[in-house]
């Protein structure tokens, strides 16, 4: 944490599809942070700088496009930064911003998150041949299949907790204007039911591909002061990141997911997560890694998550709701989704998230992740100033 | 703002093809030179970043491979730019700014030679109404060589002397990638390769890899005896649109500068990221600097440019240089996209 205060006056986000070809790349992040803006009250002049992140710029085919959106971005005479740190990019984009206001460095910073998936093909770019290594031909799904076999041998959850977390948050996506897959009807059989991809995770418990971005508007307490709507705080962020290949990893219950966690929790003041926390926006690509983090981030001890799933406590109504929004597994802008997950636990404390609002939520945590289960990004935001 | 100071750079020697190292391989040795000049073990860094570019190495992802490179367990604080290094020292400038850490290691790495680099860079443009028509930097930088050349701002021979200059510089640096010393006329010589820029004029394509490290106020005393202050740094970005711009001018420069409080100051020493040696002729302009400020004294962008590389080791270069008592302030420069499009600007300094 830093010697200044961080608050997020402002969030925007596109309606999320698996095309939108009614918009360049440019007009996608646009969309996104005119309305960070309009929800701030401040115009493109008032922004003293810009954080842009997203993933491999193979997923578009444009290389470095931070240089072609400076235009789009109002950025042009001001400094401007790009992230990438794999699926958590989101995320450190979100932290790097802060930092900017945190660091005194500057007063009012607009940070986008993008991926226009469409352009290209993510399977495709996500499954390079390089040399003297083994091909990944089956993207992301073939890479964490393992992990969540490995996750129900340990644990003995049954079989059907994945089901039960596909069906909640796209019950939960139908209250999220925003999302991308909003299936009307989606049960348990509807989930069953769908093609096996990477066994044990089924088409519909995988996340979508999709076009969107996010954007938000963080300023020092001086100029929160005078925002036009209750702010967010920045009660606790951090980064974690551990090595790709090493015998000593446990990539079901990583390190470096763990360190972070502790980190923002000890930020924050936080002792018992479960508690002090009123929901969480999670990572959750695949639906098995609901109950995967949830040991990881300490909400249950290790062998316990998937019961907190089984027992409905992370349904919105439940005692701590996760993915309210409808989390990845109903939007999955790659290089935004880790953002919308900090972005969502903003709305949620500033009593921003429309049907999808936990009643009197005063702190959430935003998560994000990526690479090989590798790279963590973290924030812990609140109602109250810190 | 909190003091934080460059204690140490260790570069790579540029080279036009690396055929034996892996990404990894490029990182780890100037990773490790780095730490043992700061005097710093691994798990002591606060914070590391790192700088650079899927496109370069034709994978996505390419800069998980070579987090290896610093050993990353138990799991550290991290972030990435898919930018030039000297952008990554800024986040962690920034990130020091917190004062809850005091040291962070930077490092960027740089293999060209893994596909054709013009072609590439072509990637780089507008997609929608630029990239298709082709234009490659090289082709774009003669653009702006020929409007500096037609407002009488520089003339071909003037490019020559200038590169000319450039190798004597670069004969003294032995991580130099274009070191044999040429005249002026016999540059000249040379046929165009996209007129009016002769190689001379163009940068050498590299691979290389470069690490610096950072520390804040006290640390950076205890750890070394004349750590470079860094008294202000700044970036500014341009249009992307090269029709919206001044091609012979760098606003973008002049505005980093004044906010890094670089201009109108006395430097003993600039080293400015031009690629190509007419932008050296724009950047000097930019930033006010007269004929006793000595240039480029590493032989510069023109004598080795690893991409995503050059940049970083500009700071890298001018804070050895005070580190080692050879002047007192410094200026420093970073650039990146089409033209100058985006640049940094850093004043360095080392206590009297």
């Amino acid at each position: 944490m830093g010697a200044n205060r961080c608050a997020i006056v402002g969030i925007g986000q596109t309606h999320h599809k698996a095309k939108r070809q009614d918009v360049s790349i440019a007009g996608l992040v646009r969309e996104a942070a005119a309305r960070a803006l309009a929800d701030a009250e401040l115009t493109w002049k008032d922004i003293d700088a810009v954080v842009i992140g997203k993933a491999p710029d193979m997923f578009e085919g444009v290389m470095m496009p931070e240089l072609y959106l400076a235009d789009a971005l109002g950025a042009v005479g001001k400094p401007m930064l790009r992230v990438h740190t794999a699926g958590s990019v989101g995320g450190s984009t979100a932290i790097a911003a802060a930092h900017l206001v945190m660091g005194g460095v500057h007063q009012r910073v607009l940070t986008v998150a993008f991926e226009k998936q469409s352009e290209s093909d993510a399977m495709w770019a996500l499954s390079p041949k390089i040399p003297f290594q083994p091909q990944l031909t089956a993207g992301a799904g073939g890479y964490f299949a393992p992990l969540v076999r490995a996750y129900i041998r340990r644990s003995g959850a049954p079989d059907d907790v994945g089901l039960q977390v596909a069906v909640k948050d796209r019950l939960h996506a139908l209250k999220n204007p925003y999302a991308h897959l909003r299936i009307k009807g989606i049960d348990r059989a509807m989930v069953a039911d769908s093609p096996m991809l990477w066994d044990p995770i089924r088409y519909l418990e995988t996340c979508p591909s999709s076009d969107g971005a996010c954007a938000m508007v963080m300023t020092s307490e001086a100029i929160a002061a005078a925002a036009p709507r209750p702010p967010a705080w920045v009660h606790g962020l951090s980064t974690r990141s551990e090595p790709v290949v090493f015998a000593g990893r446990d990539q079901v219950n990583p390190q470096a997911g763990r360190d972070c966690a502790r980190d923002v929790y000890t930020q924050a003041g936080i002792s018992d997560p479960r508690r002090d926390l009123a929901c969480a926006e999670l990572y959750v690509p695949f639906s098995w890694f609901e109950p995967m983090w949830l040991e990881n981030l300490g909400f249950a001890a290790p062998g316990e998550g998937w019961k907190l799933t089984a027992s409905g406590a992370t349904a919105l109504g439940g005692a701590l709701p996760i993915n309210p929004s409808g989390g990845v597994l109903s939007s999955n802008p790659i290089g935004a989704s880790g953002m919308l997950r900090f972005a969502e636990a903003a709305m949620q404390v500033r009593d921003q998230a429309g049907e999808h609002q936990v009643d009197g939520a005063r702190r959430a945590l935003g998560h994000a992740y990526g690479g090989g289960s590798q790279f963590f990004a973290m924030w812990i935001v609140g109602r109250d100033r810190p | 703002m909190r003091d934080v100071a460059i204690i140490a750079f260790a570069q790579l020697p540029s080279v036009r093809r690396d055929v034996t190292r892996e990404e990894v391989e490029l990182v780890q040795p100037v990773v490790a030179a780095a730490l043992a000049q700061a005097h710093l073990r691994r798990e002591d860094v606060g914070f590391t970043v790192s700088g650079s570019c899927d496109y370069l190495l034709g994978r996505p992802f390419s800069f998980v491979m070579a987090l290896d490179a610093v050993a990353p367990w138990p799991p550290i604080h991290e972030s990435h730019v898919e930018m030039d290094g000297a952008w990554a020292l800024w986040e962690a400038w920034v990130r020091l700014q917190a004062g809850d850490i005091d040291t962070a290691l930077i490092y960027a790495y740089g293999k060209s030679s893994l596909g054709d680099l013009p072609e590439v860079l072509v990637q780089q443009l507008d997609p929608y109404v630029v990239a298709p028509l082709g234009a490659d930097a090289v082709g774009l930088a003669a653009l702006q060589a020929r409007a500096l050349i037609d407002a009488g701002r520089v003339t071909e021979r003037g490019l020559a002397e200038l590169a000319a200059a450039r190798r004597r510089q670069a004969a003294d640096n032995p991580c130099a990638q274009r070191r044999a010393p040429r005249s002026a006329d016999e540059l000249l010589a040379e046929p165009y390769q996209v007129a009016p820029l002769r190689a001379h004029a163009c940068p050498p394509i590299s691979d290389g890899a470069c690490a610096v490290v950072l520390a804040a106020g006290d640390t950076a005393r205890r750890l070394v005896s004349s750590p470079a202050w860094i008294r202000g740094i700044d970036h500014r970005i341009e249009p992307h649109q090269l029709g919206m711009r001044d091609l012979t001018a760098s606003p973008s420069t002049r505005l980093a500068a004044e906010r890094a409080g670089a201009l109108g100051g006395r430097f003993d020493l600039a080293e400015l990221h031009a690629p190509f040696a007419h932008q050296e002729v724009i950047l000097r302009d930019a930033l006010g600097l007269d004929d006793g400020v000595a240039i480029n004294p590493s032989g510069g962008a023109l004598s080795a440019n690893p991409m995503m590389v050059a940049g970083l080791a500009r700071l890298g270069e001018a804070a050895t240089r005070l580190m080692t008592g050879q002047g007192r302030r410094a200026v420093a420069h970073a650039t990146s996209g089409p033209c100058l499009q985006h640049n940094l600007v850093c004043v360095l300094e080392r206590d009297v």
